[in-house]
């Protein structure tokens, strides 16, 4: 399966020149960008792992595309986006979030219904990938 | 056209019995400079024939506030005089003969904190059908930030929606089910776990799906929340439904939604038709159950939609956020209900914007400062498919709701391949525009090149490639932008 997180998910991955386009279209705004890892791609898992500190007062998208690059190289068989952050007031989060690397094989979640009185279900999502110990989940390093 | 000298009858012959005119009482106040505290209401006035429409519009001001159609002794017992709402300011509407816009100001004290009825029983309540006039609108209202900031406002909010949802940098899809009325819950769920796992974010019970023979409301809840949990399994993505807990009384509506609260519901949804009360209730309930809170905006039509008579969507709009929901569903321009450009882009900014400037041009007539409170996100629905990706994203912005429900169920592969059409159409035309390509004059290439590695794009543009919906819009803003020379 194919986790259709972030804004471009439906797209063919991107290449890094779109990649640098669209970090372009952030700084343009003052919006400062983050790259963020993990092998816990669970929906709700908000707090993906920081590569250092979002970029504040970069100009130029080749910081970042450099700093993807390195990323790369240590995470490469992990799951990693990159997230712009608008600290005007008013909004004060994220703007733009996409993925920028995949694992890949992605074996995707499973659902768990656990069933209640009535004819209600609680209802879990599991990673199959998680079953395996953090750093070994993507058969990675 | 103003007569600018006061004309009140002051001091004990004021007072006298008998019948005086509306414009003499002091409701009618051409030198009175509102105070920042003020609500200012802007009603169009149409006076019936021979009716002088400065009497016509002091009585407006009357009406809506301490007036009968006689003198009363008892005003006497009172500071009448701060009581009373001042018509200060009446124009000939630009090119509509006949009709008046009359600026009404209310002091703050006329008005119960926090409540949108009792602001609307006095603005709205009985003036409407007073005889003198032949009709009468609610334009606009200024409502000041005292007054602003004793309201909740949004439940969530955009942000914090999009947070919770995990959603970024991009209009947010959904989808209707349709057939409106008819399907079992299996039926229905099977629609929106197709929907959903196609690519769409949110999919929508509509406004008049309650708990019918058809289908109970525990059927509907139970198999949607299947359906919401299986496609978020399979996509790895937050999904939603939009539950509409709309019922007969406020506890079955508490009961529905407690349920779906239970189920793991992220959103449930609400109509206009249940009253701002119920609305207000349904929304404090939102706040305190982490739960988004959608509104359909169920027969506003009736109300909104002639420009002569009734109460304008902006000023519908600007009370809804008051009185605290997330969604509300507010023209899609392109689609096929009523809704030129201007007038669409004043509404979107009353929903989505901290501070809106006067804008004459988007029928906007006074600035508004909304204190912070939180913004609402607006939903384009009704007639609009993926080929007009381009126009929606050009006249609605990012921050919206685009609801594809026969653009998506209708499409000729099936529901996921509709919903993954709109999907790759969206995300395509937001990549484009962030790299600064004139996404609006390019749309259809931009779309067109989408759709090589997108049979069911492919499909979409060519199932509907000449879908429009061109019909003379009924309302419309009264002030057209003019070129102003700079010297």
């Amino acid at each position: 399966m194919r986790i259709t997180q972030g804004c471009f998910s439906f797209l063919p991955d991107l290449t890094d020149e779109q990649i640098s386009k669209q970090v372009q279209y952030c700084l343009a705004n003052g919006w400062a960008v983050n790259i963020e890892f993990t092998d816990d791609p669970h929906p709700r898992n908000n707090f993906w792992e920081m590569w250092g500190l979002p970029m504040f007062d970069l100009r130029d998208a080749a910081g970042v595309l450099m700093e993807l690059t390195e990323c790369r190289k240590v995470y490469g068989d992990r799951y990693i986006r990159l997230s712009a952050f608008d600290s005007s007031h008013g909004w004060e989060s994220v703007r733009l979030s996409f993925i920028v690397n995949r694992p890949k094989e992605e074996p995707g979640f499973r659902l768990e219904r656990h069933e209640v009185e009535g004819r209600n279900i609680r209802y879990t999502t599991k990673s199959y990938a998680v079953d395996r110990p953090e750093g070994q989940r993507y058969g990675g390093s | 056209m103003n007569e600018h000298a006061s004309i009140t009858i002051r001091g004990k012959d004021r007072y006298k019995s008998g019948v005086m005119e509306y414009k003499k009482m002091g409701y009618w106040e051409p030198d009175y400079v509102p105070k920042d505290t003020d609500i200012i209401a802007l009603f169009r006035v149409t006076p019936q024939d021979g009716v002088d429409p400065i009497e016509a519009s002091a009585a407006v001001a009357g009406e809506s506030s301490t007036a009968t159609w006689t003198v009363v002794w008892t005003d006497r017992l009172t500071a009448a005089e701060k009581y009373r709402a001042k018509c200060f300011r009446v124009d000939p509407v630009p090119n509509s003969p006949g009709q008046y816009f009359a600026y009404i100001a209310y002091d703050l004290d006329l008005f119960e904190n926090g409540s949108i009825a009792n602001l609307s029983a006095s603005i709205i309540g009985n003036v409407f059908g007073f005889k003198p006039l032949k009709a009468l609108r609610l334009e606009d209202m200024r409502l000041p930030v005292a007054y602003v900031k004793t309201f909740q406002g949004p439940a969530t909010g955009i942000v914090v929606e999009r947070e919770r949802m995990d959603k970024f940098g991009r209009p947010l899809l959904g989808a209707t089910v349709k057939p409106k009325l008819g399907l079992s819950g299996r039926n229905y769920g099977r629609v929106v776990y197709e929907a959903l796992k196609g690519g769409l974010d949110f999919t929508k019970d509509d406004e008049n799906i309650n708990s019918q023979p058809f289908m109970h409301w525990r059927e509907r809840f139970l198999y949607c929340m299947e359906a919401v949990n299986k496609a978020q399994a399979a996509s790895g993505e937050i999904k939603g439904t939009y539950l509409n807990v709309t019922a007969g009384t406020m506890e079955d509506m508490y009961e529905r939604a407690e349920f779906a609260k239970q189920l793991g519901s992220v959103i449930i949804m609400i109509d206009l038709v249940i009253g701002y009360t119920a609305i207000q209730s349904m929304a404090k309930w939102a706040r305190k159950n982490d739960m988004i809170l959608h509104l359909h905006r169920a027969g506003h039509s009736t109300y909104t939609r002639q420009r002569n008579h009734g109460v304008s969507f902006r000023v519908i709009a600007k009370w809804m956020r008051l009185a605290g929901v997330d969604h509300i569903h507010a023209g899609t321009v392109v689609g096929k209900l009523e809704g030129d450009p201007a007038t669409t882009r004043g509404y979107y900014d009353i929903c989505r914007e901290d501070y809106n400037p006067m804008r004459l041009e988007h029928g906007v007539f006074f600035e508004q400062n909304w204190a912070s409170l939180n913004k609402m996100m607006p939903v384009a629905s009704g007639g609009i498919h993926a080929g007009q990706m381009h126009q929606l994203l050009d006249h609605l912005g990012e921050d919206v709701i685009l609801q594809f429900g026969g653009g998506t169920i209708g499409h000729p592969m099936g529901i996921q391949a509709g919903a993954t059409a709109n999907r790759v159409a969206l995300e395509a035309m937001i990549l484009a525009r962030n790299e600064g390509r004139d996404y609006l004059h390019e749309g259809e290439e931009i779309l067109a090149k989408a759709a090589m590695t997108c049979t069911p794009l492919k499909a979409a543009l060519e199932t509907w490639k000449n879908v429009t919906f061109n019909y003379e819009s009924t309302d419309m803003p009264d002030y057209a932008p003019t070129a102003s020379v700079s010297l």
